[in-house]
């Protein structure tokens, strides 16, 4: 293992080093707030189980494949060679048991608000919705229609809103990281 | 065979209960007696001359205030002679138009639609569901005299933990403007400017 790289709990060498890196740890940067995540020499990582915890999480987003108009396609360019969402390690998934994350992407209609709501009751804790584009935000063009839902927030709750009709991929990927920042902040175990 | 002569040809054919045909714009527009529908899409289809073997659309006009309320249209082509047809049928509010399913099967869903969007019902039809609008949806949202907003609206419910219809609240109310001129509220200026 490299010098100063990072692999939890994997040690490339005898125990006797750990004594000698708890003395002479370095900041990680993988961490972006600057507190305990501690990198050793010898491919040790220590840092708050919470902290760590929270940077695997954000780390490997698995978004649940939820386009319903054409929200979807800025989407699927979000995932597409250029803005590459599997650098975030985000896979889109075609199951709810699989994914951590909601896009809902388009516009949300009365008829599939059971079913939406279905697909994220289906999704295992903990869950993150991200609302894309106008219509999904509050029903955007279609607000004072008859057949479409005021914004997806009726329906589930919303962790991060994204303007646009619809938001360019860069915006789609400005929302993720904004969600990324959320879920590193967030404390997983109970005091 | 041109298309004034195909009218005539079905006018003929149809008698009396053809009320009308007329040719505009290079297209043939028959405008027949409701009673009369499946027995004239039936000669349409069989006739060896015509052969409108495809039904193409079926849609519903919502003339209110007028006698019959709606009108349902048909659109029928002929692979063979590359030639449409359009036929009318005027019906009032609530009474049943026979279904022409036994004759094109794809009139299945073009029926379910004008049904839900219209609520014109539709005689031995054999499947008569909405077909877009959510299961449960009151009213029929093209109807000229259905409010834009509709008459429901969804959340979900935490306590009954399912999707549930409440009657639409809406904070702002929908306003109409005036989209004839960019420069809406430049007369009043240039009065102003005048003075």
């Amino acid at each position: 293992m490299a010098e100063g790289s990072v692999g939890v709990g994997v040690s490339s060498n005898q125990w006797s080093v750990i004594s000698d890196q708890m003395d002479n740890h370095e900041e990680s940067s993988l961490m972006t707030d600057n507190r305990s995540l501690i990198t050793g020499q010898q491919g040790f990582l220590i840092g708050k189980l919470d902290e760590i915890a929270a940077w695997a999480q954000a780390g490997s987003l698995w978004p649940l494949t939820f386009g319903l108009a054409c929200c979807a396609i800025e989407m699927m360019q979000a995932a597409g060679a250029r803005y590459d969402l599997d650098r975030f390690g985000m896979v889109f998934r075609g199951s709810p048991r699989q994914a951590d994350l909601m896009i809902v992407a388009g516009t949300l209609t009365n008829k599939m608000a059971p079913a939406l709501r279905k697909v994220y009751d289906q999704m295992a804790e903990p869950r993150y919705v991200i609302s894309m584009g106008s219509c999904a935000n509050g029903g955007g063009y279609y607000h004072y229609s008859y057949s479409v839902v005021r914004g997806c927030d009726r329906i589930v709750p919303v962790d991060v809103y994204v303007p646009g009709c619809p938001p360019t991929a860069e915006a789609l990927l400005y929302g993720i990281t904004v969600l990324q920042r959320k879920i590193k902040r967030q404390k997983v175990f109970a005091r | 065979m041109t298309l004034e002569e195909v009218g005539t040809l079905v006018a003929d054919e149809i008698g009396t209960d053809c009320l009308s045909y007329e040719v505009i714009r290079g297209e043939l527009t028959l405008t027949i007696d409701p009673v009369a529908i499946v027995r004239v899409l039936t000669y349409l289809r069989d006739s060896e001359q015509l052969q409108f073997s495809l039904l193409v659309d079926i849609c519903g006009v919502d003339y209110l205030g007028r006698d019959p309320r709606f009108d349902v249209v048909y659109h029928v082509l002929s692979l063979v002679h590359n030639r449409r047809l359009r036929l009318k049928v005027g019906i009032e509010e609530g009474v049943p138009l026979p279904s022409v399913t036994s004759v094109y099967s794809s009139a299945n869903w073009g029926e379910r639609e004008v049904f839900d969007l219209y609520g014109i019902p539709f005689e031995d039809h054999p499947d008569l569901r909405r077909i877009l609008t959510d299961y449960d949806f009151e009213g029929h949202p093209l109807r000229k005299d259905f409010p834009l907003t509709g008459y429901g609206e969804v959340r979900y419910d935490p306590d009954q933990k399912r999707v549930i219809y409440e009657p639409v609240n809406l904070p702002q109310a929908f306003r109409t403007f005036d989209l004839e001129s960019p420069w809406e509220g430049m007369e009043t200026a240039a009065i102003r400017r005048e003075a």
